[in-house]
């Protein structure tokens, strides 16, 4: 057994499938909330299987795409800085900043490294102790631990060179807005399994009870999503309101009790903006006063004060209505003509989990034909 | 970005990071496996940007599995029409 084929088994697909049409009653409207589903769900056509009676709205979990433009525009400062060696994953590259992106300040000689884990990013600061490393730490909670895990060895190694600048956000908060969002249509969730794997779902239990919403811990294989899915219309059709666990062999209900610890001796709560959607009370973290000397915006304050501009999003993009499951990517006049992965106006169309790259990807022969006709492009 | 991936434990380290090696399909790579203190050579673990952020419940999976085979055997066997809407399984 490998986890990975026998979860995406065609037989078993058309199966799930064909319960979740007979479960269907009535309209509803189901949100994913993680990016990686929302990929899985396009690249595999599972929306296409589904009831027309069934609404699938992607959500905001993409710490790519909702990492705000103010935040991108630091980074790009400190990795144009010539003392500084500046790590990120590779999908932060091309996210436009106001000006310019880490993509931009690499060809002007930044020295911008790709990093797979931060623990790569360590290994740098020990083999280069004159150069100050940088990590954008950026993610939920399902990589926050990693980097808590990064910043406490860089302390026990007393590596003086080594800091992040820290975006993480968090999954629950930011579903709370999503709910209590006057427009909101939201019925159920799909929440993210491997943010589940680590902070387990006792927090989710009080938003289904405070909001009666269904919520569905689920994994990202065609199965596991198609279960999920199942599994939310039974509640909404049996009128429950429960959280249920779908991603069984990974998520425990206390989750990863070594990491959520690890996450609170390092890390606290802090409000956080959320590019396209706004400032999210308690959203994000930071890290402790204890780990104050690994905050690379402290650390470097007076050289970042002068990045502090116009931090405005280019206003052609809609990036703010997809992430909170408003519009579809394909809605937006400049998707796949002026906005492409090559010249992207917003993070979800160059980020791999970001939803406007992934119907660009999986979806742009159908919206060729629209746009072939509407405008000369290509 | 939250991409985890299974991989089999091939060795446990006894340094901070507790590094071990992780076969993922053959391919082997250093992973912390500080985060499962509970894991052993053998074990599935899911692994997010080189640490290991669960042990994979061997038995729960099974369970999945089982469930999603009993579907595909019951629709198969049932006669209804693909599109559905004339289904009458309970």
């Amino acid at each position: 057994m490998k986890y990975v084929d026998e979860f995406r088994d065609r037989g078993a697909a058309e199966a799930m499938a064909n319960a979740i049409r007979r479960s269907v009653t009535r309209p509803w409207t189901l949100m994913e909330v993680c990016g990686g589903q929302t990929h899985a769900i396009v690249r595999f056509g599972l929306d296409e299987l589904l009831p027309e009676k069934l609404t699938l709205v992607h959500g905001p979990g993409c710490p790519v795409c909702v990492t705000p433009v103010g935040l991108i525009d630091q980074a790009v400062a400190l990795a144009s800085w010539p003392h500084v060696i500046f790590c990120t994953f590779g999908d932060m590259l091309r996210v436009p900043g106001s000006r310019r992106s880490l993509f931009d300040a690499k060809a002007a000689g930044g020295d911008v490294r790709l990093v797979y884990s931060p623990l790569d990013a360590l290994a740098l600061a020990r083999s280069h102790p004159d150069r100050e490393i940088v990590c954008f730490a950026v993610g939920f909670e399902t990589t926050a631990p990693a980097y808590a895990m990064a910043v406490k060895e860089a302390a026990r190694l007393r590596l003086s060179n080594f800091s992040l600048l820290v975006a993480h956000v968090l999954v629950p908060p930011a579903m709370e807005a999503i709910l209590s969002a006057p427009g909101n249509r939201v019925q159920g969730f799909l929440a993210a399994g491997h943010v589940c794997t680590v902070m387990g779902y006792t927090q989710y239990e009080l938003l289904a009870a405070q909001y009666r919403v269904p919520i569905v811990v689920t994994g990202f294989e065609p199965l596991d999503i198609l279960e999920g899915i199942l599994m939310l219309v039974r509640q909404l059709e049996e009128g429950r309101a429960e959280v249920e666990n779908q991603y069984v062999r990974s998520v425990r209900r206390q989750g990863n009790e070594a990491a959520t610890a690890l996450l609170a001796e390092v890390f606290e709560p802090s409000p956080r903006a959320w590019r396209g959607i706004g400032e999210i009370p308690a959203s994000g973290l930071r890290l402790k006063p204890a780990y104050a000397a690994y905050d690379a915006a402290l650390k470097f304050q007076r050289e970042l004060a002068q990045t502090t501009g116009n931090t405005e999003e280019d206003p052609e993009c809609r990036s703010g209505l997809v992430l909170q499951g408003l519009l579809k990517p394909t809605e937006c006049p400049a998707f796949g003509v002026r906005c492409t992965p090559e010249r992207p106006l917003g993070a979800p169309m160059v980020s791999s989990e970001g939803a406007c790259a992934a119907y660009y990807r999986y979806r742009k022969p159908a919206m060729h034909e629209t746009s072939g006709s509407r405008e000369d492009e290509r | 970005m939250c991409l985890a991936v299974p991989g089999r434990i091939v060795s446990v380290g006894d340094d901070a990071l507790k590094t071990g090696k992780v076969s993922f399909g053959g391919m082997i790579k250093d992973v912390s496996l500080a985060l499962v203190p509970e894991a052993r050579v053998g074990d599935y673990v899911m692994v997010h940007v080189g640490f290991a952020i669960s042990t994979v419940d061997e038995g729960a999976a099974l369970r999945s599995i089982e469930l999603f085979k009993a579907m595909t055997a019951r629709n198969r066997s049932d006669t209804a029409p693909a599109e559905g809407e004339g289904g009458t399984t309970p």
